[in-house]
């Protein structure tokens, strides 16, 4: 029996037996782990609200036989407080936390740049400065990039020949030029790519100078990207409040809103 | 491991919620010493729990007719819903006697990460409730975890304009009998949001 400690994300936690968890972290230098935090889900638990999803925590675990468990939390950063305040960030912040589960596999394999990208993710978002859906789109092309398949929007993907190129294959891996062009390729504007570069490098000035409709087109390219390239569909990315979305909900409550202010007068 | 079928019995109870392995065996030879008439019972009442059970259509709750005993009784004030999770939190809430309304059962909470949005719950029922009852108040009950916060955040966006309608919040803070300094920033942070003059 080991002891080790290490700053983690809480990825993902699932009730275990009577009042356990199993939590799956996000840790700086030993990959992904999933530890038992033991009585977690009793009111009197030492561990109280400091292992719940978005946590980045100070974690002492020891080696179990199957799974790691968890002997003491330490808060870093409480970034659930900002994000559980605002629906469209906590469901950013949720696709977050799902895509770096995903793109970690292997537990134990040290992840080093996907944890800095995810805290770093998380602080933007629950800071509140900059639009969530733009920090979302950030981090998905980054974290596509840490995968090994960051799209290409300043060359043409096959031949590497410089750009910027007109047509845009999902399938190819980003932008094609005239001669590599494959069958069925959007056309996105110039402003789009622009963009998708500017995120994937964090030059925000730029980004703050595009139109909401690149920012739209952007935010289709990088989730067509990420379903590409991962087995199965991310179940969080659908229900990412984006900037435009009124869903069936919200406009059945407008009417309730109607109806009511009728009422009244 | 054990022969047949009381192995088969220990691994039906342990895949139960809140039941570990040692629980299973335990409550498996409890079963197994039990009297024939115990079991019966047992086996009737596993039974009609799928059959006869359904969920009330005004409120969501667990009901034995289309309409649950609380929303039936007319001495229930119909112009306060508590909002709540799960059937299980109907009967906590319940249990203070404190609350003389009505409920209305989401049957969840918001939580993208198992694939559940607004759609997968009952919120166009209660904005039906909402549309056509006279409901004054609505008291959100969500559990004081992440899903349920964000939950209650989500309904308090979406209701906060309505003309005549009042949104409430229960407070949530520090455990009792705890020490101030052990208490972590999700909580800490919820006990001084909700703070009141004294
Ligand atoms: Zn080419
Ligand atoms: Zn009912």
């Amino acid at each position: 029996m080991s002891l080790y400690r290490d700053a983690c994300v809480v990825l993902r936690v699932q009730k275990l037996g009577e009042a356990d968890r199993i939590i799956t972290l996000l840790s700086q230098r030993h990959g992904k782990i999933r530890g038992v935090a033991k009585g977690v889900r009793r009111t009197s638990s030492r561990f109280g609200a400091r292992l719940e999803p978005f946590g980045h925590v100070d974690v002492q675990l020891y080696t179990g036989r199957t799974l790691d468990v968890i002997t003491q939390v330490d808060t870093l950063d409480a970034f659930g407080v900002g994000l559980v305040e605002d629906y469209p960030r906590y469901t950013a912040a949720c696709a977050v936390l799902e895509t770096a589960d995903r793109l970690t596999a292997e537990e134990g394999e040290p992840v080093l740049r996907l944890y800095l990208l995810v805290v770093g993710a998380l602080r933007a978002l629950a800071d509140r400065q900059r639009d969530a859906s733009l920090v979302l789109d950030a981090f998905l092309l980054r974290a596509m990039g840490f995968a090994g398949w960051a799209p290409a929007v300043t060359e043409c993907a096959r031949c590497g020949e410089p750009g910027p190129h007109q047509s845009f294959s999902v399938q190819a891996g980003g932008s094609v030029c005239p001669r590599c062009r494959p069958a069925g390729c959007s056309s996105p504007s110039r402003e789009t790519l622009v963009l998708l570069d500017a995120l994937t490098h964090g030059d925000w000035a730029e980004v703050d100078r595009t139109q909401q409709a690149s920012r739209r087109e952007a935010s289709g390219l990088v989730a067509a990207l990420l379903q590409w390239h991962l087995e199965r569909q991310l179940r969080s990315l659908p229900l990412v409040e984006r900037r435009t979305s009124a869903g069936a909900v919200d406009r059945l409550a407008a009417q309730v809103r109607e109806v009511l202010a009728e009422r009244q007068s | 491991m054990y022969e047949g079928p009381v192995q088969d019995l220990i691994d039906e109870l342990g895949r139960l919620p809140g039941v570990g392995p040692k629980s299973a065996q335990r409550i498996a030879f409890h079963l197994l010493a039990a009297e024939p008439a115990d079991i019966s019972r047992l086996q009737e009442v596993l039974q009609k729990v799928k059959e006869g059970v359904v969920f009330c259509q005004v409120c969501g709750n667990v009901s034995e007719e289309q309409t649950c005993r609380i929303c039936r009784d007319a001495r229930r004030d119909p112009t306060v819903v508590c909002v709540v999770e799960e059937p299980k939190d109907v009967v906590a809430v319940e249990k203070t006697r404190e609350f003389k309304g009505r409920y209305h059962v989401l049957g969840g909470a918001l939580d993208p990460l198992s694939g559940i949005g607004p759609d997968q719950l009952r919120i166009r029922e209660l904005l039906g409730r909402i549309g056509s009852d006279d409901i004054k108040e609505i008291i959100l009950a969500t559990d004081p975890n992440t899903e349920g916060e964000a939950t209650a955040t989500y309904l308090v966006r979406m209701l906060r304009d309505f003309p005549g309608l009042t949104v409430t919040r229960l407070a949530s803070g520090l455990p009792m009998g705890g020490d101030l300094e052990f208490a972590d920033e999700l909580t800490l942070g919820r006990a001084l949001s909700g703070r009141r003059t004294v």
